[in-house]
């Protein structure tokens, strides 16, 4: 059973006005437990107001949403629930800190859902640690630290829900090259050890080859791909219609086949492309 | 010629008055010329936005002087005139709207200097025209993209006709499609209106783009030189916590490994050339 299934689902936004506008139209869409999932598309393409479905924040105006099999809006009362177990950290959360110390920051959604003190302190701490805070940070105030801290406190006011699913919105918007690996290779550490699902929202196609086992296409409103990486990214030209791109280096190898050169389309990263034309050149041995 | 912009030996402390004075800036020696598109890159606390700020008088030295056409920012009297020379365009497009309808907001700094109503009618067109923002003339600035809001700005600035922009991460919010549009009105502007450009990035294929990049680190310029000469310090770069183009460092993996490939390889084109030489030599 997928952990998060769309049926028809539809958002139309200004309803009755001469603006009115699909943001999402008719999606069907089945995300399996576990996935790491790259989700891209240009700006209104869809996939801000697609993500904002999946934990209840925006109501569809037509069709469902499944969270593991159960309609989310069967029962209205139940909706707060599903925002645990669907964790959406926003682009630029570190705007939405509002506490004293970084501490009771992280501890705010666990402390919401009702937990007892003794498993709040718990949770605080291990998000605290997957994410890479020092124990001696919690005890600050989240305003003095630097802008790549301040957004490792928010995401980890997410994981302390230990959500079955984790959605992060660009999460590396702004950062320069070192934030953005280290935060990556933190929530790539964090799906590894806990197994669940994630959904990553970002421009860039070398994080989303890099981390990523699905990708997922949003284009005018609608689901345009939903696939593995190598078949998403096999299909340059089309990306390119749409105004993607795929990585740089993947570009490199199209050009090369295209050209006529007997040589493999399916690289994304410098490591494998460097191993490719060593084999190629007969000097496969030096490849590390 | 004469230089526009020039930092010489540059210092600057944060709360020089205080106790806990932080010096982010070392000596710093920088010159711009009219007409140049210069990136300027480091990664996030290097001081690469701090030297951008010196350039227009929002910050003053704490020592060395910073000249603007030969001025001395430094001098209080001189301000609106270092301010018109060198407009600034800045991260965050939300910021840096004031008005309710594209031109309006356009025009603002015009009003405010008290421009003919005719001549800034003029001046609004011809900018937002330049940005290819004209259609959207009358349109409200909330409901653009970031990309198309940012160009807003940037035909704010322009309209004021600075002899040079200063952009500290104009792109750093946006999505590809807004990158581009950016970084192509930026190139456009270099190259047809011949405005001098000091583009402040952590974007290296933005970097790419312009004539001459220089790599801020630690508050110190490491690099200053065209970009296939940047580019080609692989190692060094990375080691300041920033990116190389994927071609770039490819080439430079297998010329560790001893595959004959030539120098200064940035774009894909040049990639592709040359293992396209190397695979069919095989």
């Amino acid at each position: 059973m997928p952990v998060i299934k769309t049926e028809h689902l539809t958002h139309l936004y200004s309803v009755g006005t001469p603006f009115e506008k699909a943001a999402i139209q008719d999606v069907n869409l089945e995300i399996s437990q576990g996935e790491f999932v790259g989700v891209i598309g240009h700006t209104g393409s869809g996939k801000s107001t697609l993500i904002q479905h999946f934990n209840g924040l925006l109501k569809p105006t037509a069709g469902k949403i499944f969270l593991d099999g159960k309609d989310i809006w069967e029962n209205k009362s139940e909706i707060r629930a599903v925002r645990f177990h669907v964790g959406l950290v926003f682009q630029y959360p570190e705007y939405q800190l509002f506490e004293e110390t970084v501490y009771k920051d992280i501890s705010f959604g666990p402390k919401n859902m009702g937990l007892k003190e003794d498993e709040i302190d718990a949770r605080v701490r291990e998000a605290a640690a997957l994410v890479g805070l020092k124990p001696e940070v919690l005890e600050k105030s989240p305003f003095e630290l630097s802008g790549g801290q301040k957004r490792r406190v928010a995401i980890a006011g997410v994981i302390a829900m230990e959500p079955k699913v984790l959605i992060l919105d660009e999460p590396t918007a702004g950062l320069d090259p070192r934030g953005r690996d280290m935060i990556l290779g933190e929530i790539q550490q964090y799906h590894q050890e806990k197994k669940n699902t994630i959904l990553l929202v970002s421009h860039s196609m070398e994080d989303i080859a890099k981390y990523a086992t699905k990708v997922l296409v949003m284009n005018q409103a609608q689901v345009y791909a939903y696939d593995t990486v190598e078949a998403v990214f096999s299909r340059v030209e089309e990306l390119r219609a749409l105004g993607l791109g795929v990585p740089q280096i993947t570009r490199v190898f199209y050009q090369l086949k295209q050209d006529g050169m007997n040589i493999e389309t399916n690289v994304y990263s410098v490591k494998r492309a460097k191993q490719l034309i060593l084999e190629k050149l007969g000097k496969g041995g030096d490849a590390q | 010629m004469e230089e526009l912009l020039k930092a010489e030996h540059l210092d600057f402390v944060y709360n020089e008055d205080q106790q806990d004075g932080k010096q982010v800036l070392f000596d710093v020696n920088l010159s711009v010329s009219p007409g140049e598109f210069v990136a300027v890159l480091g990664h996030n606390g290097s001081g690469k936005s701090t030297i951008a700020k010196h350039f227009n008088a929002i910050l003053l030295p704490s020592g060395g002087t910073v000249y603007v056409k030969g001025i001395d920012t430094k001098i209080e009297e001189k301000l609106f005139e270092i301010r018109q020379n060198v407009g600034m365009v800045f991260q965050n497009p939300d910021n840096q709207l004031v008005a309710t309808v594209v031109e309006e907001d356009v025009a603002f700094a015009l009003e405010n200097l008290g421009v003919p109503s005719d001549e800034i009618r003029r001046r609004v067109d011809e900018a937002l025209k330049t940005v290819g923002m004209y259609d959207y003339r009358e349109h409200a600035p909330h409901q653009l993209s970031g990309g198309q809001k940012q160009r807003i700005a940037i035909a704010g600035v322009i309209a004021m006709r600075p002899d040079c922009i200063v952009m500290d991460e104009p792109t750093a919010m946006l999505d590809p499609k807004g990158r581009r549009e950016v970084l192509q009105t930026i190139q456009k502007l270099n190259r047809s209106s011949h405005t001098t450009v000091v583009l402040i990035t952590h974007f290296m294929d933005e970097a790419v783009q312009a004539g001459r990049v220089v790599v801020v680190d630690d508050g110190k310029i490491l690099l200053d030189a065209p970009p296939k000469e940047v580019f080609s310090k692989v190692e060094l770069l990375k080691s300041v916590g920033l990116d190389v183009p994927q071609a770039a460092e490819l080439a430079f993996e297998l010329k560790q490994s001893g595959i004959p490939m030539p120098d200064g390889i940035l774009t894909e084109e040049e990639c592709v050339a040359a293992l396209e030489k190397l695979l069919k030599e095989k």
